[in-house]
């Protein structure tokens, strides 16, 4: 028994010891690139980031005004584009197709959205916007993101409606409520926290996207406040900046870094503050 | 008493699967009915024909007659929201919804129209004091029915089925994930909701059975082996499998 219990004991440190090496390797890259981020990005912000648009090329100065209102109004618009339709689509699939034919199609089909590259949606939504409608433009930028969106949104949705049990759907039905009216006022109102956590993630990942952007939204060095003209954002922004010639630019790029992440960390931050609201 | 509910034939099939053999019996108006019967005999599932919850999943079908009232319930384009809301029922687990107690109950008054906010308040108090509740939750209405305990939760479930006022109350084993004390509320409950109600109830406790019923049907493999007086049912059984049933012999 003696040696075949050390074997297993060394099995068992083994595993550890490599399972916490490869934790340990992830964190390490995870925390470099947020120290560069923040040590860099810091440097670049001042007052005139958040209230300057980009200087002419070579000048010293400007800042990022209007891409950040530009990321902003993208997120906004995308959200409320990709949302509605997303939790709408979930309720479907949870609450009236269950194991239809329909429904497993729409699973399969989301569940391949998921993995399609975001940029293979920046093209499409070129070729199905921007080319006919003759321009970039925000409202271009935003549809890409929401049907980036859009099947986070379906799926998490869908799992969290799902956890409501069955039961309750019945006590609900037995007590002669419309399906309309149990999926409505019982089944939204016990799946809020879940749905709401997985509507923030959606957000937090597409504002961070880029790609899509490059042929959708475009860029734009002025203010704009016009929807169907080319709009900056942050990550756009960076894009260029870090591809510069210019000291100064990839600071203003290491600025708009760390401001997304900033961004991004904050609603992750949200959405686990109503996770733990829903445990406790 | 009249027969509030006449079965006539019923059969039942959950897709190709036949659990309901021809079922015929007749349920007294304001009595309390169990329903005993090894597990998977179809107690539960005659249950709930009575309220056509069966039709929620496809594939299953009904056959015979279910009168109640002497209206058949199995006839086409019954309008089934009003089915339900005249026959109530209480399941295993409780059931409370995601929202506060006093929504919980309010949930069904609102559902049948009723719009004045005292008239409810009022019906919410007079549910929850016929479900012996009133007592432990008048000063946290508000709170959510999920801080509740398993057997306050039941009782919850019961005023809520009660508010709306319907014909017959069905419970599905409403004691069977509860302690012997809420146990014996919800039991003295079912003997008070026999004053206005029509029980139907269906419980692996023969104990239960005897104490709270006056009529007893013995299931067994999707037909009814007996059904008569609880007392005849627990003293005299006419057919063996009764008898080896509820002395323990078998199930």
């Amino acid at each position: 028994m003696g040696l075949h219990y050390q074997r297993r004991k060394l099995a068992n440190y083994i595993a550890l010891g490599v399972s916490v090496a490869s934790a340990v390797f992830g964190i390490f890259f995870l925390f470099w690139i947020l120290k560069d981020v923040f040590t860099f990005g810091f440097a670049a912000l001042n007052a005139d980031f958040f209230t300057q648009v980009p200087a002419p090329p070579g000048e010293a100065g400007g800042g990022m005004a209007n891409a950040i209102l530009g990321t902003l109004t993208i997120t906004v618009l995308a959200t409320a584009f990709g949302v509605p339709a997303g939790i709408l689509a979930g309720t479907y699939l949870s609450e009236y197709g269950r194991k239809s034919k329909t429904a497993s199609v729409v699973r399969f089909v989301s569940d391949i959205l998921v993995s399609a590259p975001s940029i293979v949606i920046g093209v499409f939504v070129y070729a199905i916007v921007v080319k006919p409608f003759g321009g970039f433009s925000a409202l271009a930028g935003a549809l890409a993101l929401a049907i980036i969106m859009l099947p986070v949104v379906i799926r998490t949705a869908e799992e969290m409606l799902k956890l409501v049990p069955d039961s309750t759907r019945e006590a609900a039905l037995a007590l002669g409520a419309p399906h309309w009216k149990v999926t409505v006022s019982v089944v939204y109102r016990g799946a809020l926290r879940g749905i709401v956590t997985g509507v923030m993630l959606a957000v937090a990942r597409v504002s961070g996207e880029t790609a899509p952007l490059l042929f959708t939204s475009f860029n734009n060095s002025f203010w704009n406040f016009n929807l169907t003209e080319p709009t900056a954002t942050l990550t756009v922004t960076i894009f260029n900046y870090a591809m510069g010639p210019y000291e100064d630019w990839h600071q203003m790029a290491w600025g708009a870094a760390l401001l997304i992440t900033a961004m991004v960390l904050l609603v992750t931050i949200i959405s686990r503050i109503i996770v733990r609201g829903r445990a406790g | 008493m009249r027969d509030k509910f006449t079965i006539k034939d019923l059969h039942f099939w959950y897709g190709e699967k036949e659990a309901l053999k021809g079922i015929s019996l007749a349920m007294k108006e304001k009595e309390v009915t169990a329903l005993i019967g090894p597990s998977g005999c179809g107690k539960t599932t005659f249950l709930r024909c009575l309220n056509r919850m069966h039709d929620l999943y496809p594939g299953n079908r009904y056959e015979g007659e279910i009168l109640l009232d002497g209206k058949n319930l199995l006839e086409k384009g019954l309008d089934l929201i009003k089915l339900r809301s005249r026959v109530g029922m209480v399941f295993q687990k409780p059931t409370p919804f995601p929202m506060s107690m006093y929504d919980n109950i309010a949930f069904g008054l609102k559902l049948m129209g009723v719009k004045s906010k005292s008239e409810i308040t009022g019906r919410v108090e007079k549910a929850l004091k016929d479900s012996a509740l009133w007592d432990e939750i008048k000063d946290r209405l508000h709170e959510p029915a999920l801080s509740l305990s398993g057997g306050q939760q039941q009782r919850l479930c019961i005023a809520r089925a009660v508010a709306v006022e319907p014909d017959v109350i069905l419970m599905d084993e409403p004691c069977s994930a509860l302690d012997p004390v809420a146990t014996a509320k919800i039991e003295d409950l079912m003997t008070d909701l026999k004053q206005n109600y029509t029980v139907v109830i269906v419980t692996h406790n023969m104990q239960q059975a005897a104490r709270v019923s006056q009529y007893t049907g013995f299931f067994m493999l999707g037909e009814v082996i007996e059904f008569d007086t609880t007392e005849k049912i627990f003293t005299a059984p006419s057919n063996k499998l009764t008898e080896d049933y509820i002395t323990g012999r078998f199930g």
